[in-house]
């Protein structure tokens, strides 16, 4: 006897189509928009010495430990990248032919739709006050689905600890304690030692802190008052401002005068970096209508096909 | 009593079950380890691979391959072929165990383990934009279910002698039978939510993960390869066992369940390949690179195991029957291995190889399993099927 082949492949393909079906209907979902008062910061890499006061700044403010391990004699704080101990810090990019430098900082870009509040079960990362992406290790399980998730591997984890935290940049949101008013030169700033202490200590305003709105404003300018300066995402691309779309925007820019794939920044879409994954799952989930009917259909099948099913068979009635 | 099954009886402590649980006491030890001095010194895990071989194969692949109780409920419950019937209980004892196994990975491998409680709890909290909570909460509850629709095992032999237990066991039995309809409906939601919510977590990591396995179908790939594999799993999980413990193989019914397999491998292989192509990118895998590798031996697997499962004649042969269940199950783990792993791609020069204490815990969880089953079905009517001396008799 053989097992009904066609009546297994029918229903596989009803749920097949199904799934099609909803995935067609399915809206594309609305894409979040950064607050009005949403902070960033901006950072151009045609204006930066390289000089890390702001490593050091942002490990004043935040507490953190230098890390030493990489320096020769363990002497000086010399991070390799983004890690457990460090927030933001300074790369040196060299073109092969060793013409072309460039020095990048990285710290959490601040999406305006991150891949890593959508990721976190119980919102241990999730967009508070001005749109910083904010950290709260009582929610946090330690999944590390954020580091799966952040487009530019930003969160980090406390590796050597029993009891690890992830580390990330929250724009020294906790320094804040005034109100931001705006300065002389149009910027919303916070009292001195409140604001991001990166963009306060930088010498040379590589990196400056303001809304997203004033930040965009000004590297506008800066693009237009400077041509030739500034490169897109591929040397031959028109210069632009990463961060103003990429992943669905982010709170923190860059302006460079070097092509951005050269940093190694991500070549991402317009599209938020979660925008299929919940589009897909809240088509197929339809709220939570989808699941329920389901749940009814499974039990009334149950229901019928129980008794054939032999649950109350004579005894030895196998055969 | 309401089931044909027996409990298979006889001593407990073999040899094996001694040789596997010495396996389990070394990493037991590791294990402690692991919670004391943490993630960094354990594990080969880093901040570019904070998932390795514990989600990877424990929690994805081993889910996937506890989809025995799950496959064998559609087939029974949905389709309606009530002469399988008789081996759901040993399938759902390996889904429970495979699902208990991979609920304890998980809490090894979390970093703030002690906080996991909160995740069913605190409700308010809850994301509901989470693929990972949709997962995790789905798991959990589908522990539970398994292991309320594995309990008549326990009472049948609880009411088996006199006394206020059997009395009791005698009592709730007939009405366990009538809540197991909700439980059991159960039992299939909770799967096909949570196996296809894993194909949509790694949407999440956009371009980290290859685009040969990168797709909107990630949720429907899952869902129909946990399906064929949990078919594979239970006809390897029979044969298996009615060889090591001297029972009446059914190969009939295991012939059919093969043949149960093939539509949906069948639609699997095709989705697979169909996507690849119509995503316009068939041409990665002709890219000589490590994916490109990956992917065929993935589709070479594939390949023949539904060449094997073609072979009509031979799938009353036990032994053929055991080796094609071996090549799917196989198959359909590297596919998720490779989605989660191999695949992930987060950076140019950096690279993840499981740990020795990583292997080896492992190594013990599967040993803990495969005691667990043993002492379970020894001592509990989970399988069905006469022990073969008194078949020849
Ligand atoms: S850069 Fe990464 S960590 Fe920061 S908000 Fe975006 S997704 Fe989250
Ligand atoms: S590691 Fe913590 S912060 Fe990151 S996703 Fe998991 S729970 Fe959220
Ligand atoms: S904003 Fe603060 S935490 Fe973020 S990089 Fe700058 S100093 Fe560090």
């Amino acid at each position: 006897m053989s097992l009904d082949r066609r009546s297994l492949l029918r229903s596989l393909a009803t749920a097949g189509a199904a799934a099609v079906a909803v995935e067609g209907t399915a809206q594309a979902r609305v894409r979040p928009m950064a607050p009005a008062d949403a902070l960033g910061l901006l950072y151009d890499t045609s204006l930066c010495i390289g000089c890390k006061a702001c490593v050091v700044a942002c490990r004043e403010a935040n507490g953190t430990k230098p890390e030493t391990s990489n320096s020769p004699g363990g002497i000086w704080d010399a991070p390799m990248d983004l890690d457990g101990q460090t927030k933001t810090v300074i790369k040196l990019y060299k073109s092969p032919d060793g013409i072309q430098r460039s020095y990048f900082k990285a710290q959490c870009m601040h999406c305006v739709d991150p891949a890593c509040t959508n990721a976190c079960m119980l919102g241990a990362l999730k967009k508070k006050e001005h749109g910083i992406v904010s950290y709260d290790p009582s929610l946090c399980v330690g999944c590390r689905y954020c580091q799966m998730a952040c487009p530019f591997n930003v969160p980090k984890f406390e590796w050597a600890k029993a009891a690890p935290k992830i580390v990330k940049c929250e724009l020294c949101r906790e320094r804040a304690k005034g109100q931001p008013a705006v300065d002389g030169s149009g910027f919303t700033r916070y009292p001195k030692g409140q604001g991001p202490a990166c963009a306060e200590v930088c010498p040379r305003s590589a990196v400056i802190a303001g809304t997203r709105a004033e930040l965009l404003a000004e590297a506008r300018r800066r693009i237009a008052s400077h041509p030739g300066r500034y490169k897109g995402f591929r040397e031959d691309d028109p210069p632009k401002i990463f961060g103003e779309t990429d992943g669905g925007g982010t709170q923190v820019l860059y302006l460079s005068h070097v092509a951005f794939e050269k940093l190694r920044l991500p070549n991402l879409s317009d599209q938020p970096v979660p925008e299929v994954q919940q589009t897909i799952q809240h088509g197929i989930y339809q709220g939570f209508a989808a699941p329920i009917l389901l749940y009814g259909l499974l039990g009334a099948a149950v229901f019928r096909n129980r008794r054939a099913a032999g649950e109350k068979p004579e005894k030895g009635g196998e055969s | 009593m309401s089931s044909e099954a027996r409990r298979v009886g006889g001593p407990l402590t073999t040899r094996p079950f001694l040789t596997l649980a010495a396996i389990f006491a070394v990493a037991a030890a590791l294990i402690l380890w692991r919670l004391v001095a943490g993630l960094g010194a354990t594990t080969a895990l880093s901040d570019a691979y904070p998932w390795g071989l514990w989600i990877a194969f424990d929690v994805v692949t081993g889910t996937a391959l506890a989809c025995g109780g799950y496959a064998m409920a559609i087939l029974v419950y949905v389709l309606n072929k009530g002469r399988y019937h008789p081996m759901v209980r040993s399938a759902i004892l390996t889904s429970a165990l495979g699902y208990t196994i991979a609920g304890l990975s998980v809490v090894l491998d979390i970093g703030r383990p002690w906080l996991a409680w909160k995740i069913p709890l605190f409700f308010w909290k809850w994301n509901l934009h989470s693929a990972l909570l949709e997962v995790a909460l789905c798991i959990m509850s589908y522990m539970v279910v398994l292991w309320i629709e594995l309990s008549p095992a326990f009472l049948e032999r609880a009411a088996e002698g006199k006394g206020t237990i059997a009395g009791a066991s005698r009592k709730i039995l007939p009405i366990l039978e009538k809540a197991l309809i909700w439980i059991i409906a159960l039992g299939m939601l909770l799967p096909t939510m949570h196996q296809s919510s894993l194909g949509s977590l790694m949407l999440l990591t956009g371009p980290k993960l290859h685009p040969l396995w990168q797709t909107p179908l990630l949720p429907l790939l899952f869902l129909v390869s946990c399906i064929a594999m949990g078919f594979a799993a239970v006809v390897f999980e029979s044969a298996l066992s009615s060889h090591l413990f001297r029972r009446r193989p059914e190969t009939e019914m295991l012939a059919g369940l093969a043949r149960a397999v093939i539509p949906v491998l069948g639609v699997f292989f095709v989705l697979r390949l169909a996507d690849v192509a119509w995503r316009g990118q068939l041409a990665r895998a002709f890219a000589f690179d490590r994916y490109a590798l990956a992917f065929w031996v993935e589709t070479a697997l594939f390949v023949a195991g539904l060449a094997m499962l073609a072979n009509r004649s031979r799938l009353r042969d036990l032994g053929h029957l055991f080796r094609t269940a071996m090549i799917i199950m196989l198959g359909g783990g590297l596919y998720r291995f490779n989605t989660y792993l191999v695949a992930y791609r987060p950076g140019d020069d950096v690279s993840y190889f499981p740990s020795v204490p990583e292997f080896t815990i492992t190594l013990g969880l599967v040993a803990l399993e495969i005691l667990a089953y043993a002492v379970i079905v020894k001592s509990f009517p989970i399988l069905s099927g006469a022990p073969r001396a008194a078949a020849e008799r």
